[in-house]
């Protein structure tokens, strides 16, 4: 950085530190206190870094471009690192549902905290992660220039990893606005738009400075989801603090109205931050991986635009036969069904690029892992739509048949997809020939798979078992079951959950130990994959 | 008339024909005549790669 902004943001950051010194002084409550002054260790480190790195030597001219790759490499760490966290935390409040003696009694590990803990890991931590990782990867290369604004893209990384760090800790401590994937309060949500605000800037300014004439459409997708994202967060997160010491606040809209924006908040972070973000990475990462082009590139835009107009509206079928109007339920719901077939265009078009290359997945464990990804979007979308039905949320909605859904959909097109393109990335980044071992890449998708077909599966059965007994009348019109006897009934699925969980578990720390491998660069010598398979043996 | 039920009419009814349209257009669009050679060209973009020093 040249020294008139090292100056400026060493000012900043001072600033700040007073600030939250001060706030944590005048806290009204503990979490409050507590996030200030993690505010102000965060500003203090970052002045020790401008400090120790301030140099006021002129900066070599012209030497030569670089793409700046450096964030990325850090973005593959924070991924996996937070990764492992979300799904270790989801093993243990999954044994939780299952044996309620882990809450251990103690408010910090009750199931209701660490719940959220585990879908925001999970989806803003490592999802999230993977996503501003890959689309600082993916939009230098196709744009073929480097990222516009540096040091700002690094304030966006820990300032991301601040915001991570601010809701985990609220979570444990019992700090809520009770509002699901968007617990945290009007403190970290004004924090985290800042840092989102920093991110809409760097990809856009990038974009802008592009060599290439024509914006792939992978950049489309990120830049969706970054530009939605904004508008979500800000509009659900609208609140008024009951004082600016104070973690607490009041939401804007009350009743109803709360409701509609909390799921049209939450039906487009699974639309935009879980569907077109995850989509950006599909349209880069498959191509790259299979080294085909993408099977059409017609439809690809045709798809960006149907998943654009269409999502938006999906939300109401989160407020089946409640207080919604009837016509918003309803339109609702026809827009879920719509979402069917761009969704499924998108799948087609992503398995279609492997056409004519199908043999590559007997061979590549990195593209299988893809092209399971995209199986598993092409499943969830059909399940989703069918889910939206009203006759069938009658049955589904509150039951675990949701949870089975939602994870098949994370576990299965979000995580897989995100773990192929960091295969796909780590040799590259840290310039080495190949990973560590196929092989171990091939362990981690069977552990993976078989993780997630046991759970999606016990979840389903476990669900509609739940809503039919809630449902079933006798003869003279009383409930048949009381709720205690669903939960029993539910426990033995709750056990074969928590098993897959773990497996999934077990698959990402084989990733782990096999990037760690590859990082430190050493190759092991297997025998390649396709040559495992011995005929007539 | 009520300003929910206005914009609710016109929600659906001209908006949703507006948006209708726009939809429709972009695909017509896609398919105009010559933009198979076009799409095949911008599909290459991320397998024509790496022109900066580093690579």
């Amino acid at each position: 950085m040249d020294p008139i902004s090292t100056i400026a943001a060493a000012a900043a950051a001072l600033l700040a530190i007073i600030l939250a010194l001060y706030s944590s002084a005048q806290a009204h409550d503990t979490v409050f206190a507590v996030h200030m002054m993690i505010f102000a260790i965060a500003g203090g480190l970052t002045l020790f870094y401008l400090v120790r790195n301030c140099s006021f030597k002129k900066a070599k001219a012209d030497g030569p471009q670089m793409y700046d790759d450096s964030i990325v490499r850090y973005g593959v760490i924070a991924t996996l690192f937070w990764g492992i966290i979300g799904f270790a935390v989801g093993v243990l409040i999954a044994s939780q549902l299952a044996f309620p003696a882990l809450n251990f009694d103690l408010p910090w590990t009750n199931f209701g905290r660490l719940r959220p803990l585990h879908t925001s890991a999970v989806i803003f931590a490592f999802g999230g992660n993977a996503l501003i990782a890959t689309s600082f990867y993916v939009v230098q290369r196709t744009c073929r220039t480097p990222l516009a604004f540096g040091g700002l893209a690094w304030f966006v990384f820990w300032g991301y990893q601040l915001f991570i760090v601010l809701a985990a800790t609220g979570y444990v401590l019992g700090s809520t606005q009770a509002k699901e994937y968007a617990e945290p309060e009007w403190h970290v949500d004004l924090w985290l738009t800042v840092v989102w605000v920093a991110y809409l800037i760097v990809f856009f300014f990038t974009l802008l400075r592009r060599k290439e004439p024509h914006i792939y459409v992978a950049n489309w997708f990120y830049l969706a989801f970054i530009v939605t994202v904004a508008m979500l967060h800000v509009v659900n997160g609208l609140a008024v603090p009951v004082s600016f010491f104070s973690s607490h606040s009041y939401a804007a809209f009350s009743g109803v109205q709360s409701a509609l924006v909390q799921w049209w908040y939450g039906h487009n972070a699974v639309g935009f931050f879980l569907t077109a973000g995850f989509l950006g990475m599909m349209y880069y990462f498959v191509p790259k991986q299979a080294n085909r082009p993408v099977y059409s590139y017609r439809l690809s835009i045709i798809h960006f635009w149907a998943v654009i107009f269409l999502y938006i509206w999906a939300g109401p079928h989160h407020l089946h036969y409640t207080a919604l109007p009837d016509w918003a339920q309803t339109l609702g719901m026809v827009f879920s069904i719509m979402l069917w077939m761009p969704s499924w265009g998108g799948m087609i078009n992503g398995l279609m690029t492997l056409s004519g290359a199908w043999d590559k997945l007997r061979t590549d464990p990195i593209l299988r892992m893809m092209v399971a990804s995209i199986a598993f979007y092409g499943m969830a979308t059909f399940e989703g739509p069918l889910m939206s039905i009203k006759a069938v949320n009658s049955l589904s909605h509150y039951t675990d048949w949701t949870i089975g859904h939602v994870h098949s959909g994370a576990l299965g097109w979000n995580a897989l997809v995100s773990f192929g393109a960091l295969y796909f990335l780590v040799p590259k980044l840290w310039g080495r020939k190949e990973l560590y071992s196929l092989r171990l890449v091939n362990w981690h998708f069977w552990t993976a798979m078989m993780g997630i077909v046991i759970y999606a599966s016990s979840m389903w059965v476990s669900g509609i078992m739940q809503g039919l007994m809630w449902r079933e009348y006798n003869n003279e019109g009383f409930l048949v079951y009381s709720f205690a006897e669903t939960v029993v009934r539910m426990h033995p699925f709750y056990v074969i959950r928590a098993l897959g969980g773990l497996m999934f578990l077990i698959g990402g720390v084989i990733m782990v130990y096999n990037v760690w491998r590859t990082i430190r660069g050493e190759a092991k010598v297997d025998q390649p994959v396709s040559q495992v398979i011995t005929v007539g043996a | 008339m009520e300003t929910y039920t206005a914009m609710r009419a016109f929600a659906d009814s001209w908006g949703l024909l507006y948006m209708v349209l726009i939809f429709l257009g972009i695909c017509v669009f896609a398919f105009r005549p010559g933009s198979k050679k076009i799409y095949d060209e911008q599909a290459r973009i991320p397998l024509n790669e790496e022109t900066l020093n580093n690579d």
